[in-house]
């Protein structure tokens, strides 16, 4: 297999995505976000499965009160063009491949149970938050207002805290 | 000028057309730049490789010193740029979990979708786990409803919190930014690992 190419700078990578930013700011007057895509799928679909549930559910009232319809929504529209722009990007460097990425003293099983564990956890968190690194920290911080640096410092905060004790996982 | 679709220079269907060129965009750069790598996410919070903190910072002073000087030549009208409001217990108990969440499973909801994209199955879990940590909050709603929406703020801006101009806070997190890059350049050599090599150009 041919070897992968290299990363790109990360200053130089880091204006490109201040770039995009600014790109969805003049165009949309909003940022970015992801964890609000999974969540108007899981609206979506649940109308399909359970329509009399998101009728007489308080989260899904409020929410559908307040949207058109789940998928007709910007960030959906978004996480589509991330699936196709990090597929274009893996693709011309060479980096596409089936894998379990890990630390170096795990087994591919408990990565994987930990991937879960913390995909939920962020999900719920997400949604605690008001959204995720991207919607509530990056954009938040971008258009200076206080609950970005406040969501930024917690998630980063605890991370850092909790590093020695999930360290085996990744040194 | 802009925002654009408030100032209805363009619709409502061609907005979400172009927030799929922004995604693509979004997408594009997080994974040139090793974000669909989990121990490039994780290697954040042992110091062997800081990239995230590099681009996220130089990417949030480059937009927000940015979006000033467009407002400055009159590009964009900042009074209609959304600014997510601002729940304090929610906005830090959020994150708390978020966090960990990021030191557990080793990406963040974005990039887990940029590596699934690239074929990262660990990527993919981590997809699994947010679609049913989503679905506990959204039944569990009336559970957590009243943490939620407690100490309701507003949107404020840290400047004003602050009294400081946009300009001049801009300008201090470019400073606190440079001195945060100077830290991960040194602790790349210092957690320095045998077995990762950072491998960018």
């Amino acid at each position: 297999m041919k070897e992968a190419r290299k990363y790109m700078n990360p200053y130089l990578g880091g204006v490109l995505l201040g770039l995009v930013l600014i790109v969805a700011f003049w165009v949309s007057g909003r940022g970015l976000g992801a964890s609000g895509a999974p969540k108007s799928v899981l609206v979506a679909g649940m109308q399909v499965v359970a329509p009399e549930h998101t009728e007489n559910t308080a989260f899904y009232k409020e929410y559908l009160a307040g949207h058109e319809h789940p998928l007709k929504s910007w960030l959906v529209f978004e996480m589509l063009g991330v699936l196709v722009g990090g597929f274009l990007s893996g693709a011309l460097a060479g980096r596409l491949n089936f894998k379990v990425e890990k630390g170096p003293n795990v087994t591919n099983k408990v990565r994987i149970v930990f991937a879960v564990i913390g995909g939920i956890l962020f999900g719920f968190g997400s949604q605690l938050g008001r959204g995720c690194t991207s919607g509530s920290a990056l954009t938040g911080m971008s258009v200076l207002s206080v609950g970005g640096f406040v969501t930024m410092a917690a998630i980063f905060g605890t991370a850092f805290g909790l590093a020695y004790f999930a360290r085996k996982l990744w040194l | 000028m802009g925002p654009l679709i408030v100032n209805e220079i363009i619709s409502a269907n061609t907005n979400l057309l172009i927030a799929f060129f922004i995604g693509i965009g979004f997408g594009f750069v997080l994974e040139s730049n090793g974000f669909s790598s989990s121990r490039r996410l994780a290697g954040m919070f042992y110091g062997y490789d800081t990239t995230v903190l590099k681009v996220f910072f130089t990417a949030a002073v480059t937009a927000s010193i940015g979006l000033l000087f467009m407002s400055l030549f009159g590009w964009i009208d900042l009074s209609f740029i959304y600014i997510n409001p601002t729940f304090l217990w929610s906005a830090i108990g959020g994150g708390v979990v978020m966090g960990a969440g990021f030191i557990l499973g080793g990406y963040c909801p974005g990039t887990s979708f940029c590596a699934a994209a690239i074929g990262k199955l660990d990527a993919l879990a981590f997809i699994g786990g947010i679609f049913i940590g989503i679905l506990i909050f959204m039944e569990g709603y009336p559970l957590w409803e009243n943490f939620y929406k407690a100490k309701f703020m507003g949107s404020p801006l840290l400047s004003d919190w602050l009294n400081i101009s946009r300009g001049l806070l801009a300008f201090l997190i470019a400073l606190v930014a440079l001195g945060m890059f100077w830290v991960g350049e040194w602790a790349e050599k210092k957690f320095a690992r045998e077995d990762y090599e950072i491998n960018q150009r």
